[in-house]
């Protein structure tokens, strides 16, 4: 297994590196929609459900799939792979924000409504800050998720981990199939240490 | 006198309820005028006080506030001319107390020395060290000294109106005889119109000027509380006065 490593350390890197970037660039994706979501969702009980509803639908079918289902119309690839988290993603986040928002006091929220808030200011000066331990960790959740459904974007040519992963198990080598599972858990453990931190922070 | 609030033949039935929480009331308030609005819980007294800062709107009727029609008002402006308390208080746990009361002076912009001042000023209005108390957050403070704060925060831009949802509901009985009389001076000093809802009928005719009775839905005196005393309006307020009458001798036998 070392030597797999000293021998095949770049490609390692590299597959470390492009799983990266296929996570970080779906979570800022996501994060984005689903804020934008949620703040629309914060209007109308009846838009979250049908929301949350659709979503878990959708989240509930196998990430092959899904992968599979899209490559017709956005081919083999990266993009499709991110699109497929991206989705997955806006069931993770968009409940756990909600129920952030939802779970935060209603003394306060009624205090802050009455002594005349907008919708708005009563969501960013009252509601996010209150629910932020919530919100972040709806966020972690995402993480560790994406980390490994990407590895199995690799099966449609995606790149990432999951490619060493895939060539391991179809060659039975067990160092490959060893190394791309620990380093794809490495990256999901040291990612959420720091939005760990960032909580803190 | 000028008139504050009036209600015009208002009622509110929530969904699902067989019954309406508020049920044709008509009813005028006068500016500067305290008056309690007192009922056993679900008779439509925090429903009728909620509709007058649009936290509920009424089926049918209209309320109108100095004049005004408030539906026709956008409902920020409506809820900023209103000082609201409720029992929970509902303090901001990521704010200092100071930032607290100052929360509508700096939605509406107020430059940072006003706003300092203001909030001192308050402080020391309702009995709070603003050296001592200022940068303190709301878990720091007893429930009595959090209740004063949210008084402190509703009264921040110098309302007309304050509407009192039990603020004292969850006070222990010495702090709550203390914070009734410093109210009573501050409304002498003030002359603000006050809506004070409590199911303590002790409380509502220590306080109010004039209080409002209310069961199922319907106001069923509205006076001073000595003519309420004297002349009660019908069964049920009469069972009211025994109730307070009963209790009076209950202590009296300890004497």
């Amino acid at each position: 297994m070392i030597a797999y490593a000293s021998k095949y350390y770049d490609r390692l890197l590299s597959a470390t590196l492009e799983h990266l970037e296929i996570v970080v660039i779906t979570l800022l994706i996501s994060l984005v929609i689903a804020a934008g979501l949620t703040v629309a969702c914060s209007y109308s009980r009846t838009l979250s459900r049908i929301l949350l509803n659709a979503f878990s639908v959708i989240y509930s079918v196998p990430s092959l799939a899904l992968l599979a289902l899209l490559i017709p119309v956005t081919g083999l690839g990266k993009k499709t792979a991110v699109i497929v988290l991206v989705i997955y993603n806006q069931y993770l986040l968009l409940r756990n924000f909600l129920a952030g928002l939802d779970g935060v006091d209603r003394s306060v929220v009624e205090a802050a409504t009455g002594m005349g808030m907008t919708h708005m200011q009563l969501l960013w000066k009252v509601q996010i800050p209150l629910a932020k331990k919530a919100l972040i960790a709806g966020l972690r959740i995402a993480l560790v998720s994406t980390v490994g459904i990407a590895t199995i974007a690799a099966s449609i040519n995606a790149g990432g981990l999951g490619s060493i992963l895939f060539d391991g198990l179809r060659t039975m080598n067990v160092a490959k199939i060893l190394w791309g599972s620990l380093l794809s858990a490495a990256l999901a453990i040291g990612m959420d240490r720091l939005l760990l931190l960032a909580e803190k922070g | 006198m000028n008139t504050a609030i009036e209600f015009r033949d208002v009622t509110k039935t929530f969904k699902g309820a067989s019954y309406s929480a508020v049920d044709h009331v008509s009813v005028t308030v006068n500016e500067g005028e305290f008056v309690t609005i007192l009922g056993s819980s679900g008779c439509g007294k925090t429903t009728l006080l909620k509709m007058i800062n649009r936290l509920y709107e009424p089926d049918s009727g209209s309320i109108i506030l100095f004049g005004e029609d408030i539906s026709t008002v956008d409902v920020v402006k409506v809820r900023r001319r209103i000082g609201y308390v409720i029992q929970q208080i509902g303090l901001f746990p990521h704010y200092t107390v100071g930032e607290n009361i100052a929360t509508v002076p700096k939605l509406l912009k107020w430059d940072k020395e006003k706003t300092a001042a203001r909030v001192d000023e308050l402080l020391e209005l309702v009995g709070l060290k603003p050296d001592e108390f200022r940068d303190r957050y709301p878990s720091q403070l007893s429930g009595g000294q959090q209740q004063r704060v949210g008084l402190a925060r509703a009264l921040a831009i110098d309302p007309k109106i304050m509407l009192m949802d039990e603020p004292f509901g969850a006070i222990d009985s010495i702090t709550r005889e203390k914070l009734q009389s410093e109210l009573l001076d501050l409304h002498r000093n003030m002359g603000k119109t006050i809506l004070f809802v409590t199911h303590d009928i002790e409380e509502a005719f220590k306080l109010g000027d004039r209080v409002i009775i209310m069961n199922e839905g319907k106001i069923r005196q509205f006076d001073t509380p000595e003519n309420i005393i004297r002349q009660p309006a019908d069964a049920f307020v009469q069972s009211l006065v025994d109730s307070a009458l009963a209790k009076e001798r209950f202590w009296e036998r300890y004497r």
